[in-house]
């Protein structure tokens, strides 16, 4: 089947894109449509003493300015976290409030304190500069080891010493006497560079208040509108849910970023009521940079300890993880579940130790990036064994393999059970693909230019597929992770697939028309897929975590498999044949072994005529289906950096980048290594490019593309994908998921192949070619005594 | 942005009329510079007069010997000019790697070292060539040109029309680019003129762009690379950011000036 | 106010709007041509990419005032009829796009680059493709099927206009 499982299908939704007809939210205009500026904090930390707006209420074209105290006094919820993490001592986790609009304090800059609303956007912004508010500067912090030290400013009042919560996973005990017992121990310092996602298209939104019908809508940037109508209704009080239809159109990139639900969302659906008037506002991308939840932020401190043999003995690990200023959605969860579960890595470790803190600071929140706490993880054990093998003086790739795990089912000591892979197997097609073996060559014809060349490794595992309800649900969330789908089979045999995962760039109109074409042998021109709208598709959960795949596409079976028995029944009946005997292939519904059949479309219109069906049958053919996964599934692979470095400048070139993944099953491959190019691309920034710095009193140095560096089509080279697969046990299609590995597993095997190239392994990300450089510089006069 | 009165004037006089009417007028040319720091309020003229379309603003001639370069001249335009690439091949390569292709399309010459930012490419061709500033006043030596950061020896109601450049010998200029904004982090640009070689650098200097006293000498002994080793390039009075403090930079007008000097030897 | 007269995808128009509108907002709000997008302030993202005159320009950092009898030409007006540009359709061919956000910018600047190679008789080569993108940002696809997209679009422009000859 061509256009089946498996099939490299050109994405049915490219030609709006291409033409410019693509719908995003700020493509959108309403009928007497106002627009939105927020006043933001110029200050870090600051406590508000007064707004007077009345400048700006006078200029002509301003129909409203609104503050905190208003939204508070509308009873318009606080922001919230949706996590529960506690404490090792059972505390519960310290929450400070977030308000929309600031009220009595700004906690970072950027912070919003009052929106205006007016006839234009440029009048608006101008009218915002006008609201004079009366900030009294307290002292901030900025950076996670800073907030924990002794008299640090308090972020909030009730996070004494400005934790969130110290949290622990594992055996400590068991896991230090395994380290006092190895043969060598290594010890690192890293630091997991903080990163803004930055999605091409800014968040929007457009609210609109019908107050005939008590009713809202609200046209938004969203990876998960009906999460967005979920949280504004249950938690921020902005209207039940019957009354707020959320829709996300076309959504241009997320990464995690547009997961959450944001102050701006609130207030404009919000500030729609109090104005009467549809509210629109869109970020610029200093805003963006300004309000956008950030990712990563780590540090943490290791150690890793191994027998003479070179085997894991144990792991401890020490992070201290940056909030920033307020808890974000499911802030708490990353650097917790998403990233100690992972620490075990593709290893068989016996004892693992992490310890937690999560600290606010006055900074922009920081939640989940591409990937999420696993790339965290992942960075941390691969540059460990990476280091580790150099201080045994052992191969690289040999190191791996003498730990990696080779029976599955594996119980890791960090409540992850893997189900399946190949870890060997996806080192052996790297190494394959890379030519590893002629690299000597390829070093020493380097050198001869003048360029120092470097190899390396990271084998990355995640956990995808989020996730099984009842287990993130005793571990904390606040949501149930399943996903839904509604398959409608049209009375003309035409079918409309409905599912809660939405597409904001994974071409899930292809691949998901790809699976019902796979199974009841329809072209994909002939289903089309509604997604993206709470007034048309059953609650669900939304994409984030590579969970549209291994979830949103197993609920889309589980429906299927309903319509494939309803028809079985109708056809059976029609054909007189037993149900047993029907099968469904190449468009037709036939009788095994006999030339008695019906055309596809003609079952639907059985269906839906109800002139002939089975009795006590109800007409129609359309099955809904919630699929609630049965574990996390596990996506794997080995990823090989090849960069040359120019000594002189400190400059370096990625000259070759193999990943070989196992996803478990492929349904459309240009799609998936499409993932993995994009991910690559932004583990290489990660690695190379891409910081966001803040002075120590929290002022944001990297606000614009000036001086934020995003990866260019000359920083990255053309990738090699291998793929090798092991099917994931635990779904119906045997997918675990693609959308995260290359941010995942990229950064790791990027800075292990700069540390082998300059021979320092003295290089924190992003390596810039000024750190590079210098790392080069102090390396030298040692190099020389040697 | 906030409001501004825009103005296409036919000709340079009228174009200095409405500079000499307007509250707080600016010369708008590529406007690649102006325009976004007036997106970002972070600029407010009144009134913004655009010479591009001035007879003699822009296009390329040769004069007695002399490129002379009309201000409103795009980078892409000198880039792309037979006339540029004949005489001074390095001015043309230099233009040619002006932040990106649209860009290119619209940015000038004129505009560039009126504004003298100091990550700016063409103030150090302009210094390093020995270049020639024409005004609607008077004819400026590059030496007495740029007078600091942002400034100039511009005056009031001044309009640059042309820059002037006599071939050197042989020339070249190396960037390195900042990582983010891709402006020159550090630019040299070496030249062997009629009165010696000059040296002017981009992108490190506090002061916006300066001559390199040292490189030249040691230069004018001897043009090749090896005479850039051993030249020490001070931290002092350099750029220090988050994408390289000023120890870093000093070092890269080494290296820069290096691979200049390797290039103009071609 | 600036009263302008342009060519807008082939279509002469008089429109009056304020002095300081940027052309990207004249196509957006103005004409509601909404393909083109903007992705950044600081004109290096190249989301908004247009052609003036046949040149591509960045539409965020151009005053609509300044095109004033200048022919524009956007994504919204490069296919003809239903036959889609080779570039547009080279872009599906090879899953040159995923959040299809920055695509038009894309598709615009490839046009431009495949044109002024073939003027100046210069080899496109994949290398040059990744230097003359450095003006646009692509946070999704890791440029590879955008570098592989463009690179078959500059052949067969290339080899539609010999068959034009």
């Amino acid at each position: 089947m061509s256009e089946g499982i498996g099939a490299r299908v050109k994405r049915k939704e490219d030609k709006r894109f291409i033409t410019g007809k693509g719908k995003y939210t700020d493509d959108i205009r309403m009928e007497n449509q106002a627009y939105a500026a927020f006043v933001r904090s110029p200050h870090a930390h600051a406590r508000v003493n007064g707004i007077d707006a009345s400048d700006a209420e006078g200029m002509e074209g301003v129909i409203a300015v609104l503050t905190g105290a208003e939204l508070k006094a509308d009873g318009i919820g606080n922001l919230i976290c949706g996590w529960a993490i506690s404490s090792k001592d059972g505390s519960p986790m310290n929450m400070g409030p977030w308000s929309a609009l600031a009220t009595d304090r700004v906690r970072y800059v950027g912070d919003a304190v009052a929106v205006v609303i007016a006839e234009s956007p440029t009048l608006a912004r101008r009218a915002a500069e006008k609201v004079a508010v009366d900030y009294e500067e307290l002292p901030a912090v900025a950076h996670a080891d800073k907030a924990l030290a002794k008299g640090a400013p308090q972020v909030h009042d009730n996070a004494p010493g400005n934790l969130i919560y110290d949290w622990g996973i594992g055996e400590e005990a068991a896991t230090d006497a395994a380290l006092a017992a190895s043969a060598h121990v290594t010890e690192m310092h890293i630091t997991n560079n903080r990163l803004s996602p930055n999605p091409m298209e800014p968040r929007s939104a457009v609210a609109t208040f019908d107050e005939s019908e008590d009713h809202y809508t609200l046209y938004t940037t969203s990876q998960n509108p009906h999460v967005a109508r979920l949280v504004l209704s249950a938690f921020y009080n902005v209207a039940p849910e019957h009354k707020l239809r959320v829709i996300a159109p076309d959504v241009g990139g997320g990464f995690g970023s547009k997961i959450y639900i944001y102050p701006e969302e609130i207030t404009c659906l919000w500030a729609s009521m109090k104005t009467k008037r549809s509210v629109k506002w869109t970020a610029d991308r200093s805003e963006a940079f300004m309000t956008d939840a950030h990712g990563r932020d780590h540090i943490t401190t290791a150690k890793m300890g191994f027998d003479k043999d070179g085997r894991i003995t144990g792991f401890k690990v020490d992070t201290i993880a940056n909030f920033g200023a307020y808890m974000s959605l499911f802030s708490s969860a990353v650097p917790t579940y998403l990233y100690a579960t992972l620490l075990s890595g593709q290893y068989n470790i016996a004892n693992i130790y992490a310890n937690v803190r999560a600290v606010y600071t006055n900074t922009v929140p920081v939640d989940a990036y591409r990937g999420a706490g696993r790339p965290e993880a992942c960075y941390l054990i691969e540059r460990m064994m990476e280091t580790a093998a150099r201080e045994l003086g052992l191969d690289a790739a040999e190191l791996r393999r003498r730990n990696f795990i080779t029976q599955f089912p594996h119980q890791t000591p960090v409540i992850m059970a893997y189900d399946v892979g190949d870890f060997g197997g996806n080192l052996d097609k790297a190494q394959k693909a890379a030519n590893v073996a002629g690299f000597p060559a390829r070093k020493a014809e380097a050198a001869r230019r003048g360029k120092l060349r470097g190899l390396g490794y990271s084998c990355y595992i995640e956990a995808c597929g989020i996730a099984p309800s009842a287990a993130v649900g005793s571990l904390g969330a606040g949501v149930g992770l399943w996903e839904s789908a509604e398959v409608r089979v049209n009375p003309v045999g035409t079918i409309e697939i409905l599912t809660g995962s939405h597409s904001h760039g994974q071409g899930h109109e292809t691949t998901f028309a790809q699976i019902v074409a796979d199974r009841f042998g329809v072209p994909i021109n002939n289903v089309s897929i509604v997604h993206g709208d709470t007034d048309k598709v059953q609650m669900g959960m939304g994409t984030y975590g590579s969970r549209s795949g291994a979830v949103g596409m197993s609920a889309i079976v589980k429906a299927m498999d309903k319509v494939e028995a309803k028809i079985r029944k109708i056809a059976a009946h029609q054909l007189e044949a037993s149900e047993d005997d029907i099968v469904i292939e190449g468009g037709e519904v036939k009788v095994a072994g006999t030339d008695k059949k019906m055309a596809w479309h003609e079952v639907g219109l059985a269906a839906y005529t109800a002139h002939n069906l089975p009795a006590g049958m109800e007409p129609g053919l359309k099955e809904g289906a919630f699929y609630d996964p049965v574990n996390f599934t596990f996506p794997a692979g080995c990823y090989i950096a090849e960069v040359e470095v120019d000594p002189d400048t400190g400059v370096t070139k990625i000259v070759q980048f193999t990943a070989a993944d196992d996803f478990g099953t492929i349904i459309n491959p240009n799609i998936v290594e499409g993932q993995v190019h994009g991910g690559v691309a932004q583990g290489i920034g990660q690695a190379m490019l891409e910081s966001v710095v803040y002075t120590d009193d929290g002022q944001l140095l990297t606000g614009s593309y000036m001086d934020y560096a995003m990866p260019r089509a000359d920083d990255v080279p053309f990738y090699t994908i291998e793929h090798n697969t092991t099917v994931c046990p635990n779904n119906p299609l045997g997918i675990k998921g693609c959308g995260e590995a290359g941010a995942i597993g990229a950064p790791p095997a990027v800075i292990n192949a700069i540390t082998d190239a300059i021979g320092s392994n003295d290089l924190s990300m992003p390596a810039t070619p000024a750190r590079v450089w210098a790392a080069i510089s102090a390396a030298r006069p040692r190099v020389a005594a040697e | 942005m906030y409001d501004v009165h825009y103005h296409r004037p036919a000709t340079l006089d009228d174009a200095l009329n409405l500079l000499a009417g307007a509250d707080d007028g600016k010369i708008l040319s590529g406007g690649q510079t102006l325009l976004p720091t007036m997106k970002q309020h972070l600029a407010a003229p009144t009134d913004l007069v655009d010479v591009r379309r001035i007879p003699g603003m822009r296009g390329i001639k040769v004069e007695g010997g002399h490129l002379v370069i009309g201000a409103a001249t795009t980078h892409a335009e000198v880039a792309g000019s037979a006339e540029v690439r004949q005489d001074i091949p390095s001015l043309a390569s230099l233009a040619s790697g002006i932040g990106d292709p649209a860009v290119r399309h619209m940015g000038t010459i004129g505009g560039s070292i009126a504004n003298h930012d100091p990550a700016a490419d063409y103030p150090s061709a302009v210094l390093a060539l020995n270049g020639i500033v024409v005004t609607n006043r008077r004819q400026i030596a590059a030496d007495d040109f740029f007078t600091g950061l942002f400034s100039t020896a511009l005056e009031e109601g001044e309009i640059i029309t042309a820059v002037r450049f006599a071939p050197p010998k042989r020339g070249a200029y190396a960037k390195f680019p900042n990582p983010a904004s891709r402006y020159a982090m550090v630019g040299v640009y070496v030249a062997d003129t009629a009165s010696g070689v000059r040296v002017a650098v981009t992108g490190a200097g506090e002061n916006g762009v300066f001559r390199h006293g040292a490189l030249e000498a040691a230069l004018g002994r001897s043009f090749t690379p090896a005479a850039v080793e051993g030249v020490a390039t001070p931290a002092a009075g350099l750029l220090s950011d988050i994408h390289g403090d000023a120890a870093y930079r000093a070092h890269l007008v080494g290296v820069m000036a290096k691979r200049a000097v390797a290039a103009a030897l071609g | 106010m600036a009263d302008i007269t342009v060519t807008v995808n082939g279509k002469a128009m008089r429109r009056s709007v304020p002095d300081h509108t940027l052309l990207s907002e004249f196509l957006r709000e103005t004409l509601r041509l909404t393909g083109t997008h903007v992705g950044c302030d600081t004109s290096q993202c190249g989301a908004c990419v247009v052609h003036v005159d046949g040149r591509a320009v960045k539409s965020c950092t151009t005053l609509a005032a300044s095109v004033d009898g200048a022919a524009v030409t956007t994504i919204e007006g490069i296919a003809s009829g239903s036959d889609l540009h080779p570039m547009q359709a080279a872009f599906n061919d090879h899953h040159g796009l995923q959040c299809g956000f920055c695509t038009p910018g894309m598709i615009m600047s490839g046009i431009d680059m495949v044109n002024r190679y073939k003027a100046e008789g210069r080899a496109l080569t994949p290398d040059a493709i990744r230097h003359e993108l450095e003006g646009n940002i692509c946070r999704c696809t890791g440029y590879h099927n955008i570098v592989k997209a463009i690179e078959d679009a500059a052949g067969r422009m290339t080899s539609m206009a010999t068959a034009a000859e």
